[in-house]
């Protein structure tokens, strides 16, 4: 199939009622995903298996080093390959040369500077990828190789040369809050690391480009996270109005950020509407590492001043953001590392200084956490050194300085969403600690760290428990106008649903409808297709789709709703204010009348555009102060690791979790985030990193870019915390980002007490990933 | 490209001769993923044929694909086409346990069903898994051509990374190992549970009858390495009646099998810590096969490391 217009999806018939008494595919069910039987049998559709007749193969030379300047750029020999259709260059973008989330740094092509390893330079188009691939062998570009800027703290210091005309600080924040001068008798600190972590997602970036008849516009089918946002950004380069480019959402593999910045997109458009024909692009693994942005690698120093009894008075902090080559969505990274300093705790005092700075590393923007996993990692691990220097046990330090809804964070700003820290924390000690014994109790080798290479027997291994607690901030900050939009009709009881909703895996597809099911009382839901034929929705990042999607796909459906209710209350003479939905029948709920909703709704037709926007948030002034932040989320995880102390491996045994999740609107689907996010956190723990050497990175792919797999994998013990936020228009919060995010220091807490147990001090552990010779060396 | 899919060990042999330098594909496992990569190229149009190397499938050679069990001589012999799949089950599980081990270690049950012990050899990278423990047991590797048949110790056929002793227009035809009296494992570090390279390998051999403790490196040298300071020192330290072996004594050990090693830095790990992990290793697999404290008097009881 292809680019005709996709048949909405009917989703699946479903049992009647679940075991809770509530009719199955309403909220609070867990109605089987619409894409979810295709994606396991292996025949949904993924945005690299989009296909059309007499499409052309794209493909981008890159740049092989970390900075130089081009010299000259020789395409004669790729011309000469039979098959061989466009070769474009900087030189053929009609409209602006530069693209970018925030600031427009990027270029679609270099022209005279190459800032890292993987930078685009040209692209061509021809019959077969292999013709693609030997044209980019023969394009000849000369360069003079210049020396890379590859340490952040001379970005910040100025004493390097500019890479780019914007400068190498991409932004500083600082921080003050109360007294400077604030002091406690328990002073602890420590300098802290976070690797670079990939995304990873198993779909590659891939699209379909298929420009209009008459050559003035173009189609584009893409993996993306955010529609809208592609769609401005590429019309800018290509120098068209919007409306001539339509973005249609391509089957989404999975993006965790690494789909929110353009890769392959203009690209894909320009050869395509260079030849007046469709043309595909599709990365590789190794590609994919370089064509999209990365987590933030960061150096991260905090010191913490606390009463003898443990209570946080002053934190000081100083951040620094290696953002690579271009600004991404550094300087809006930065602002959450810095504004989540003190984690989910109380502390009156604080000093931060942020910097987020350019060298020529890869690119970094955003990715699941966005700048708290980096803040957390540090915060966590000094919580803990202060839980020892107090003479308190970690869950102890973390309840007596757990936040509370009403507390001021260091920006200022009042924490109004509800803040179950407290009970998060106690709810994940109540889980069940593991009840089998180190290696298990039938022998199996899997169950020992190093697993199936049978490095170690059980008197080698060492036990430890560790804890983390995190705050997240939900949707988009600093004032961003953020919204989203939905549309729903109901035609003749049938109800269909349209919205640019970026689904990545994450669900709303299933939300979606169970919203409209309840809300409206009907049992057939009907989604339309996912593009730009509707506005914005804003971006599936930032766990904020659940709340502002389904907050507009919520309220559409209630504006048919009223509609509704005013045809069948003007029918039987009544007020509409008196109707109401009982499962799947309207009802007068101050009489008898009951029908099914299907009947009342025969022959009309209500039709409802709505958008939803958050309330409104603030720039931080100077010194950090201001409500930059929408709403938060909290989680505890606790974890418990098999250590062997002497070959430094690893074995993770039990993550116990308590997460505020609002209201579960579908249990399955929260969990499914929780175990996943877990598994992600789990990785910058233990394994996941890319490798720099010299500006070239040196592990790109899943050989040695290693992802946890299923053996790796720990059970997981969930408890979900449901208190409805009332700021939330479905009382849900946002629950993709927080799995993620502390797990990774209560691993690696649990590493360090571990090894503490060894020889009653243990390690310092300051860096993740904790790799096998941090422990055993 | 062209493809000969060789049904019979002549066919092959014959194939060879025309094409001494045709690209050999048993499991694939190690070649598509560098034809893949872009290492090697295999041309897809028409006008590539000439300089494209010939591709010769031998993975439906039953002669590659079986093995023998030679009870009176005390031997095995597997062909270059067993899979890791039946390497892990019985029979030649229980006679070649290390062997399994190692086995068990290649990549994903996938891998493990398609990938050959001759493409292990074939490729002779420092982390195949399966050549530490050949270099242990000290197997023998089978060559032939259309002309010549001749056999290698496996230590000579392994020459460097990635680059062994076989001739243009030779196949590997499989290895014999002996089937000892004794106790053999093997370990691996990796830095996830399972589905890994190694970073660094042990394979311990203890004979008993020629009373020689037998100790193979992957992933620490260019090629795999053999520990003859090491062996030499342990074939003399531990009890060959009651197998048991003094702490003290397997640190040495442990320290002489470091001292071996000849590790590099790269993107896997840093050298010390490859050099400290055999270390550790070859001091375990070592009490795995001598379980009692046996040292001087006045040792504790516990096995330490
Ligand atoms: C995901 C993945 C994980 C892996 N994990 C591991 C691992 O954990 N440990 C490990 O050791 N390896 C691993 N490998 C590598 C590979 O699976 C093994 O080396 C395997 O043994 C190769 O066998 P094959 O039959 O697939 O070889 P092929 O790929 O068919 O051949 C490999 C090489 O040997 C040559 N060759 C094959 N047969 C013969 C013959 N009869 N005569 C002469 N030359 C021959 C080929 O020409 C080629 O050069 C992994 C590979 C993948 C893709």
């Amino acid at each position: 199939m292809t680019i005709t217009e996709t048949p909405a999806t009917p989703l699946l018939p479903s049992p009647p009622t679940t075991a809770d008494g509530l009719r199955e595919g309403v909220i609070g069910t867990s109605p089987v995903r619409p894409d979810g039987i295709a994606k396991v049998q292996g025949s949904f559709e993924f945005s690299s298996d989009i296909f059309a007749e007499g499409a052309l193969w794209g493909a981008t030379l890159r740049s092989p080093h970390p900075h130089a300047r081009i010299l000259s750029v020789d395409l004669s020999g790729a011309w000469k390959i039979n098959g061989v259709e466009a070769v474009i260059t900087a030189e053929d973008v009609p409209g602006v040369l530069t693209y970018g989330l925030i600031t427009h740094d990027q270029p679609v092509f270099a022209r005279d500077i190459v800032r890292y390893v993987g930078e685009p330079v040209a692209a061509v188009a021809a019959d077969h990828p292999e013709t693609c691939r030997r044209a980019l062998e023969a394009i000849v570009v000369t360069y003079e190789v210049l020396t890379p800027l590859l340490d952040a703290e001379a970005a910040i210091d100025g004493s390097s040369v500019p890479i780019h005309p914007d400068g190498n600080l991409i932004r500083h924040q600082r921080i003050l809050c109360g007294d400077p001068e604030a002091t406690g008798p328990v002073v602890v600190e420590g300098t802290y690391e976070i690797g670079m972590q990939d995304q990873a997602f198993l779909g590659l970036e891939a699209a379909l480009a298929v420009p209009d008849s008459g050559g003035k516009g173009v189609e584009l089918h893409v993996a993306t996270q955010w529609l809208h946002e592609d769609r401005g950004q590429i019309a800018a380069c290509l120098d068209l109005p919007v409306e001539q480019v339509r973005l249609v959402l391509g089957g989404v593999g999975g993006a965790f950020g690494a789909r929110e910045d353009i890769s392959l997109q203009v690209h894909c458009c320009l050869l395509a509407l260079r030849l007046g024909k469709p043309v595909r692009m599709a990365y590789n693994r190794a590609e994919s590492f370089l064509g999209h942005v990365h987590r933030h690698p960061a150096r991260i120093w905090m010191r913490h001043h606390a009463t003898a009894e443990g209570e946080l008075v002053k934190i000081e902090a100083r951040f620094v953001l290696d953002g690579g080559a271009y600004a991404s969505t550094s300087s809006a990274v930065l602002i959450n590392a810095v504004t989540h300093t003190q984690g989910p705790y109380r502390c009156p005092n604080a000093i931060v200084d942020g910097y987020a700075v350019r060298t020529n590393h890869l690119p970094c923007g955003a990715m699941r956490g966005f700048g708290v996993v980096q803040a957390c990692f540090a915060h966590e691990s000094q919580m803990d050194k202060l839980a020892q220097a107090a003479g308190l046990d970690p869950v102890e330090i973390r309840l007596i300085n757990a936040m509370r809804t009403g507390d001021l964070l260091i920006t200022g700003q009042p924490v109004e969403s509800v803040a179950p820290v407290e009970r998060c924390i106690r709810e994940t000690a109540a889980l069940a600690m593991p009840t089998e014994p180190i290696g298990g109790s039938d022998g199996d080798v899997m169950c020992l760290p190093g697993g199936a290479g049978r490095t170690a027997d059980v008197s080698h291994i060492r036990r430890g428990v560790g804890w983390g607690v995190s705050i997240k901030n939900l949707m988009y900050s600093e004032g961003f106008d953020d919204y989203s939009t939905a549309r729903c009709r109901m035609v003749n009881g049938v109800v269909t649903l349209k919205f640019a909703t970026a689904e990545v895996g994450q669900g709303f597809v299933t939300i979606a409808a169970q919203i409209a099911r309840t809300i409206l009382g009907v049992d057939e839901v009907l989604l339309d297709r996912i593009d730009t034929g509707i506005g914005s929705a804003g971006s599936t990042s930032a766990s904020r789709q659940t709340w502002m999607s389904g907050g507009a796909v919520d309220a559409a459906c209630r504006q048919v709703r009223e509609r509704f209710f005013e045809h069948v209350a003007a029918a039987y003479g009544l007020d509409p204010l008196r109707l109401g939905i009982d499962g799947t029948d309207v009802v007068d709920t101050m009489g008898d009348l009951r029908i099914p909703v299907t009947e009342a709704a025969v022959g009309v037709e209500f039709d409802e555009t709505v958008e939803y926007r958050h309330r409104p948030t603030e720039d931080l002034d100077e010194n950090g102060q201001g409500n930059c932040h929408v709403a938060f989320a909290f989680v505890a995880h606790r974890a418990v690791v098999d250590v062997d102390p002497d070959l430094g491996l690893v074995k993770v045994v039990q993550v116990a979790t308590a997460q505020d999740v609002g209201r579960a609107l579908n249990p399955l689907s929260v969990i499914g985030q929780i175990e996943g996010g877990i598994a992600q956190g789990l990785g910058l723990a233990v394994m996941e990193e890319i490798i720099q050497i010299d500006g070239r990175i040196r592990n790109a792919s899943f050989t040695d870019y290693l992802l946890p797999t299923m053996l790796d994998m720990p059970p997981v013990l969930v408890a979900l915390v449901e208190e409805p936020d009332p700021q939330a228009p479905l009382g849900a919060k946002g629950v993709g980002e927080p799995p993620c995010i502390s797990v990774t220091p209560a691993v690696v807490a649990a590493i360090r007490d571990a090894l503490r147990q060894v020889d009653g001090v243990g390690r310092d552990l300051h860096r993740v990933p904790v790799r096998p010779a941090d422990i055993a060396l | 490209m062209s493809v000969i899919i060789a049904f019979s060990m002549d066919e092959a042999l014959r194939a060879l001769a025309a094409h001494p330098d045709a690209l050999i594909l048993s499991g694939g496992t190690d070649l598509l993923v560098e034809i893949n990569e872009g290492h090697r190229r295999l041309g897809s149009s028409s006008a590539d044929i000439a300089t494209s190397p010939t591709v010769l499938a031998v993975d439906r050679l039953s002669e590659l694909r079986s093995w023998t069990i030679d009870l009176e001589r005390s031997q095995v012999h597997i062909g270059a086409g067993v899979t890791w799949s039946e390497l892990v089950s019985e029979p030649l599980a229980g006679l070649i346990p290390a062997l399994a081990e190692a086995s068990r270690t290649v990549g994903s049950p996938q891998i493990r069903n398609a990938g050959t012990l001759g493409g292990n050899l074939g490729t002779c990278s420092p982390a195949g898994d399966g050549l530490p423990v050949l270099a242990a047991l000290e197997a023998v590797v089978h060559l032939r051509s259309a002309t010549h048949q001749r056999d290698l110790p496996v230590a000579e056929f392994m020459v460097g990374v990635k680059r062994t002793a076989r001739l243009p227009g030779e196949l590997i035809t499989g290895v014999t190992l002996p089937i000892i009296n004794g106790w053999q494992g093997y370990s691996k570090v990796g830095v996830r549970n399972a589905m890994v390279i190694a970073t660094a390998s042990t394979a311990l051999v203890a004979d008993r009858t020629k009373r020689q403790i037998r100790v193979a490196l992957g992933s620490v040298g260019p090629t795999v390495l053999r520990c003859s300071e090491a062996e030499t020192m342990l074939s003399a330290a531990v009890d060959w009646e009651n197998g048991g072996v003094g702490s003290d004594q397997l640190r040495e050990f442990g320290g002489l099998v470091a001292a071996a090693s000849r590790p590099i830095d790269d993107h896997r790990s840093s050298a010390a810590y490859r050099r400290h992990s055999v270390g550790v290793m070859a001091q375990r697999l070592a009490r795995r096969a001598f379980p009692l404290e046996s040292g001087p008097p006045g040792q504790g009881k516990s096995s330490g490391i």
